[in-house]
């Protein structure tokens, strides 16, 4: 029963991480209608920029922000410089693009940077507290917690309360009606882009800590799992994704904690087929597309 | 190529064209030395498989990341199948034939299945079940590690030449006979399949599902074969690679190989057989000649380590974006007449088909099916 409770704090904790990256596939669904397999490298990039500036300061903190600010930077090249330009006679000209990108990112850094897995620390314990005897989060998981329902309290404030979030909103569900009103739909999709690369970055860089390290594939997962959420959730539903990610920390955790690490995939693949065939929308999405 | 033999049309056509082609590739094997056979057998191997996935992609407009585990899962089968059969005491031709038969079945089933899922779903949703399906691949053999052995993956038995050519040739040029057999076989089955009417209607699912399912077409259907038929191609692609190398494990079959398929596919041209054959020795050559390079360029060690491996992958993810941005019809569109201006934009911006197949009269229907 301990081993339960403890496995159920260390996966909401992970969960929040997950959801947290499938919020940042389903901003920029929303934005472009792409599900940006490119988001794990673009991630990986921007924490690679945080671990570097904080080797340098010596602080967290400024590599966290760094880390914030290349993930943005590195959405706006994404977008400015090779997705505005990919053909859209096909859906799937921009998967293929993006997986482009997968390769050229990820190879750049095995090539910069060395297969060796660097160590990233955070400035809390990652020993988990005692609740009654029983260890329950650690304060990095606290943190981690913390940090995700901020951001994401932070991202509905924005969509639902100011004018950038409406004109967000409204060049992603008719570009062509917020043309005409005046609403500059280009940049609106690049903002798009950086919010959800620099959420990404966020993401990752909150992963990598509990993680072996920082490698070339240390987002891998990240994103199969964020995948998962997303799909779960449904690509159009920023709650159906923190609900997902919820689910999917949890089962994945309660998976990796009774079956072991190495069965994890398998789980993943799983939960997708399970839920695609049921529900191939998501669980959570909003309306059923029609085809005919 | 219809300045050749024009009397010859259609089906009878593709395969005289397959025929004449494999007995080329078995000849040029004399003209090389032991290593270019392997490199041959494994560009043959690849050729299966992408074969399968160019007209997964290309004509039924499914994008699967996940071929190297179909492969994977046509190299355990018939490396299961081969070492059973071993133990039986069947040695030869028969246990390469039940191999194969083993390979088939277990990839078309496994295809079949993810077909299932790959009929209700779009575009990225099945890139990313397929892609999950390739990483999930070391997990499967580790969990069902009595059988499948785990990382290490499982060995087979060395199968020889022939004692009738054993004076002729050398094994290595043996192994490359066999697989340019197979892949000839397979892949001319293939163009035959996308010539007849299953191809036509997946072409007019790809382009419009909605208007394909009002003619009549059963979209769901029409997926499920496209998918079973692309992975058994692959199946017999990683029954072949086992073959050639003896062994199948987890190792050989990554993401990063899944995704190199997809490049092949992708640069020579999505939907074109003759430019997934470009594709697949270009994914075998290409990483091996650039390793030649850095070889011959003084460079530190350290720097030498981490190109290895890293500078194939960079290249091929250039060529990939460039290529889709700026000749989405890939290798093969280079040598092809541009489409007239007169059917206006809508066939410039499809992907890449043989100018056989466009030209045949059903296509008209196909076209019939598009919304105007």
């Amino acid at each position: 029963m301990d081993r339960l409770l403890f496995l159920f704090a260390t996966g909401l904790a992970r969960g929040a991480i997950f959801a947290l990256f499938a919020l940042s596939l389903v901003l920029i669904w929303r934005a472009a209608r792409i599900v940006n397999f490119a988001q794990g490298a673009m991630a990986l990039v921007a924490t690679y920029a945080a671990f570097a500036v904080t080797g340098v300061t010596g602080s967290y903190w400024a590599g966290l922000a760094a880390g914030l600010v290349a993930g943005a930077a590195i959405g706006l090249g994404v977008e400015r410089g090779l997705m505005r330009f990919t053909p859209h006679s096909s859906p799937l000209s921009g998967v293929i693009v993006a997986i482009g990108l997968v390769m050229v990112l990820q190879s750049l850094l095995g090539i910069l940077f060395g297969a060796q897995y660097r160590p990233m620390r955070a400035p809390f314990d990652d020993s988990p507290i005692m609740v009654g005897g029983v260890p329950l989060l650690s304060p990095y998981d606290l943190f981690v917690l913390g940090v995700a329902l901020a951001v994401m309290a932070v991202l509905a404030l924005l969509f639902t309360r100011t004018s950038l979030g409406l004109q967000l909103r409204a060049s992603a569900f008719a570009p062509e009606v917020s043309r005409v009103l005046g609403v500059r739909v280009g940049r609106m999709v690049t903002i798009g882009w950086m919010l959800s690369a620099a959420v990404a970055a966020l993401a990752a860089m909150l992963l990598v800590p509990t993680e072996l390290g920082l490698n070339p594939h240390a987002t891998d997962m990240l994103f199969v799992y964020a995948f998962a959420v997303a799909v779960v959730g449904g690509l159009d539903s920023p709650v159906g994704a923190l609900l997902g990610g919820l689910v999917v920390g949890l089962a994945m955790t309660l998976v990796t904690g009774y079956l072991g690490a190495t069965v994890a995939p398998i789980g993943v693949l799983v939960l997708l087929v399970g839920v695609l065939l049921v529900r191939p929308g998501g669980i959570f999405s909003l309306r059923e597309a029609r085809s005919a | 190529m219809s300045r050749l033999l024009p009397s010859l049309r259609g089906i009878p056509r593709t395969i005289v064209l397959g025929a004449v082609l494999t007995v080329f590739a078995i000849g040029a094997t004399f003209l090389l030395d032991p290593y270019r056979n392997f490199q041959l057998a494994t560009v043959a191997a690849y050729f299966c498989a992408t074969a399968g996935l160019t007209l997964l992609i290309g004509r039924s407009g499914q994008l699967s990341l996940g071929h190297a585990a179909l492969m994977a899962a046509g190299g355990y089968g018939y490396a299961l199948t081969a070492n059973a059969m071993t133990d039986a005491g069947v040695t030869g031709i028969p246990r390469f034939l039940a191999g194969m038969l083993a390979a088939v079945v277990v990839s078309a089933a496994l295809g079949w299945l993810l077909g299932l899922a790959a009929a209700r779903l779009r575009g990225p949703y099945l890139a990313g079940v397929t892609l999950t399906l390739v990483i999930a691949v070391p997990a499967v053999a580790s969990v069902f590690s009595g059988v499948l052995r785990g990382d290490q993956g499982v060995q087979i038995a060395y199968d020889g030449v022939p004692p009738v050519l054993e004076r002729l040739i050398a094994v290595e040029q043996w192994q490359a006979w066999v697989a340019i057999l197979v892949a000839g076989v397979v892949v001319t089955a293939l163009a035959v399949f996308a010539r007849g009417p299953v191809g036509l209607r997946m072409r007019a699912v790809r382009d419009d599902e909605t208007a394909a399912r009002l003619n009549g077409v059963r979209s769901g259907r029409v997926k499920v074969t496209a998918f079973t038929v692309s992975s058994v191609a692959a199946g017999a692609g990683g029954a072949v690679l086992c073959f050639a190398t003896q062994s199948v494990s987890p190792g050989a079959y990554t993401l990063a190989f899944s995704l190199l398929l997809v490049v092949a596919v992708v640069l020579g041209g999505l939907g074109s057989i003759g430019g997934a054959a470009l594709g697949s020795a270009l994914i075998v050559l290409l990483p091996w000649l650039l390793a030649a390079g850095t070889a011959a360029l003084p460079l530190p060690v350290e720097l030498a380590q981490r190109l290895s491996g890293n500078l194939s992958i960079l290249v091929f993810g250039v060529l990939l974006i460039g290529v889709m941005l700026v000749r989405p019809g890939g290798l093969v569109s280079l040598r092809r007449r541009r489409p007239s201006r007169s059917s206006g934009t809508a066939t410039a911006a499809a992907p890449a088909e043989q100018p056989a197949t466009t030209a045949s009269p059903p296509a008209a229907a196909a076209a019939g099916a598009r919304h105007p």
